[in-house]
């Protein structure tokens, strides 16, 4: 089992690798340092040498890829590179461009908030589309089934947006449930944090409960279901002992891949609700146009892509019996 | 003059293939079998209209002209040495039958079907006196869904987005396929190195998050193309054709971020091909391998890439809504119903609330989605049922 957990991270390393390699080409190659400061600074009125003295300060007044001032190893670490993208392995994130602030620390404080709206969101819309799902499954064929889809189907055609806009307006604005937008810290923080909640659990409502139930509905028709109700077996039993559990095989499998991602927050949610976590960071940044910090989010998504994709794999190998450690 | 945007190139392309298909089924082969269960499906029929009225508007939005520049007598103005100048705004067709939408402008806010703005303004009446009172239209009427903050006609706006989402939503998958055809019949047909690395290639690219990847193409290349309004001679490639247009990279980006699926299934399903006997018998007599990729692997994906593009389309016109309220989608001056979502954000905050521009996206978004997600369950359980798509 360990051998295989080594392996399986070790074929990680070259996407890692890859990811960071593209990322930098964007970043230094396709937009180069003088773009870079010409946007920070103002298009208009920026002598060149303003455009110098920033890239030394920020340190890109280094060649992109390959130094050929200097001799022997310095030529490839004396690059842009490898003093701004090869730390980003060992998740060094430097100093974001514009307010020089420190990323790696913004980082840690700011997932917290996105932690505090995406592990509920993501717990209790699971629980949720589950149980809707299952319910479609129990009475399928019948009309509960298909107004289910239909409304299903209805449901996964609206925009996030509107969710959001609407959601807002109705629970916020018009019931006065909750405050519309914000954040506190500890406990105060929690009547912040229903309103988005439960919108993000509205908003994915439609497409979970269509893919769940067709998990469910190809369990169902297997062979051992069949078995089972020959047996004599309660339509219940035959669901809920025998097609749910190995229909959780696929659920599983399908989930366990966001679970890293939860760390990440939601972009738009975040910049709607005003919720200081890492999505707002980034949509912040990107307005900004901060490159260093859209780089660092860019290589912390796709590291916490690939971990899901591990742990998938390994979770696939501990719930079902006949996938063997190859 | 006509004026042909990189994006118009599209929709003509995806209308050329519409008609292709339709040719395509009445004859006996696979996309005959496809409608005719298809046929069967009714509400499948009524949502394929629907995007049929949405796929003519985008066209007629597609096809634009300048009239040339005329003087106070009416006759064409022309330069020193003789050449016609041209207006440098291009009206497309649409814009030319709903000329009165789009020039009826008002002051400000005004609800549907008012004769009155929706703010009271100091109004001077005939006896000399000054009243604070809601001013009369200059259109009274005629706005079927309001008027907007700067007073532009709701409806025209909305019919203007139609475009861009038939473009996101259709062309981004019309862009990719070629790319996505190559690479997967390559790496499934070949195997051994090419497959490692078409595989190494879309694992690292899917594996970066796709709004952080369309951001990042966008904050960099995304800055300078035709973003609609008035068109400048530096503009101009050949004279009439507009390659640089924002639309175009958005879809292309928006593309690179999602061909990895297409080129994983259409990888499986050339592996699967690649063993099959008539493709066997087709190797002993000696066929070379391009000669099969043509003739018996690529016309057996098809079915994948129809599937693919149908399914696509509503995920794809959902997330220029979100890019474009981002603010890294189409610029401003371009119709989109991100843009008007973007824009009327805070008017449900308002007292009195201000709800038609809210309403109008909303409904044409739902109007464009929801008939696209019917229609593409309905065209993959045509095709293959046994697909399934997370």
């Amino acid at each position: 089992m360990l051998n295989y957990i080594i392996r399986r991270i070790l074929y990680a390393v070259p996407i890692i690798i890859g990811v960071n390699v593209l990322t930098a080409v964007l970043f230094f190659y396709v937009n180069t340092p003088e773009d870079m400061a010409r946007k920070i600074l103002g298009d208009k009125n920026v002598t060149p040498e303003a455009i110098e003295n920033w890239k030394t300060d920020h340190g890109y007044d280094l060649p992109a890829f390959i130094n050929t001032a200097e001799g022997g190893v310095r030529t490839l670490t004396q690059t842009i590179f490898y003093q701004k993208s090869v730390p980003l392995l060992w998740l060094d994130f430097g100093r974001s461009d514009r307010n020089n602030i420190d990323i790696s620390g913004e980082i840690r404080t700011r997932m917290w908030p996105s932690l505090a709206i995406s592990l509920p969101m993501f717990m209790a819309g699971l629980a949720v589309n589950l149980f809707l799902a299952m319910m479609l499954a129990y009475y399928r064929a019948t009309y509960i089934d298909i107004w289910g889809v239909v409304a299903a189907v209805a449901l996964m055609s609206v925009s996030t947006l509107f969710y959001i806009i609407g959601g807002q307006f109705i629970l916020g604005k018009v019931l006065k449930l909750f405050p519309i937008s914000g954040y506190d810290t500890g406990l105060d923080s929690l009547k912040f944090l229903v309103l988005p909640i439960i919108i993000g659990i509205l908003a994915s409502i439609g497409s979970g409960v269509r893919f769940y139930r067709t998990v469910f509905l190809e369990e169902i028709n297997k062979d051992y279901v069949r078995t089972a109700r020959a047996k004599g077996l309660t339509e219940g039993s035959v669901l809920f002992k025998h097609a749910m559990k190995n229909a959780m095989i696929p659920v599983l499998t399908n989930v366990v891949v966001s679970i890293p991602f939860l760390f990440y927050g939601s972009l738009i949610l975040e910049t709607f609700f005003a919720i200081p976590g890492l999505g707002n960071f980034t949509i912040d940044a990107i307005q900004a146009q901060d490159f260093a910090i859209v780089r660092s989010m860019v290589f912390l998504g796709s590291i916490l892509y690939i971990a899901g994709l591990i742990l998938t794999d390994i979770s696939y190998t501990l719930v079902d019996p006949r996938v063997r450690f190859e | 003059m006509p004026v042909i945007l990189a994006t118009d190139l599209i929709v003509y392309f995806i209308v050329a293939s519409i008609i292709y298909f339709a040719f395509a089924a009445r004859g006996e082969g696979a996309a005959a079998a496809a409608w005719r269960s298809l046929k069967k499906n009714r509400l499948a029929l009524l949502c394929m209209a629907i995007l049929g009225l949405y796929l003519f508007v985008a066209l007629l939005d597609s096809v634009r002209y300048r009239d040339p520049v005329t003087g106070e007598d009416g006759a064409p103005v022309k330069t020193a040495d003789g050449r016609e100048v041209w207006s440098p705004q291009a009206l497309s067709l649409l814009e030319r039958s709903l000329s009165g939408m789009m020039t009826n402008t008002e002051k400000t806010y005004s609800a549907p079907f008012a004769d009155k703005l929706f703010a009271k303004e100091s109004i001077e009446l005939p006896d000399g006196t000054t009243a604070r009172d809601y001013p009369k239209l200059r259109h009274p009427g005629n706005h079927w869904l309001g008027t907007d903050k700067v007073g532009s006609d709701v409806l025209f706006t909305a019919l203007k987005g139609v475009r861009t989402a038939i473009v996101i939503g259709a062309g981004t998958t019309l862009i990719i396929v070629p790319f996505a055809i190559f690479f997967g019949v390559m790496a499934g047909y070949y195997g051994g190195f090419i497959d490692d690395a078409v595989q190494y290639i879309y694992t690292t690219l899917a594996s970066i998050p796709g709004v952080l990847l369309i951001v990042a193409f966008m904050l960099l290349f995304g800055t300078t193309g035709f973003q609609g309004g008035l068109i400048t001679d530096s503009q101009l490639d050949f004279g009439v054709f507009i390659f640089n247009d924002r639309l175009f990279w958005l879809a292309l980006i928006l593309g690179i971020t999602s061909w990895t699926d297409l080129c994983r299934l259409i990888r499986g399903e050339t592996l699967k091909l690649r063993e099959l006997e008539y493709v066997q018998a087709s190797k002993a007599f000696g066929v070379r391998s391009p000669g099969i990729i043509y003739r018996h692997i690529v016309p057996n994906l098809m079915h994948l890439v129809l599937i693919t593009f149908v399914l696509q389309f509503s995920g794809l016109v959902l997330a220029e809504a979100i890019l474009s309220y981002i603010g890294i989608g189409v610029g401003p001056q371009m119709g989109s119903w991100g843009n008007m979502i973007n824009t009327a954000r805070l008017e449900l905050s308002r007292d009195p609330v201000v709800w038609w521009n809210l309403l109008a996206a909303f409904v044409f978004m739902f109007g464009l989605v929801l008939p696209a997600n019917i229609f593409g369950d309905a065209v993959r359980d045509a095709l293959d049922p046994r697909l399934r798509y997370k």
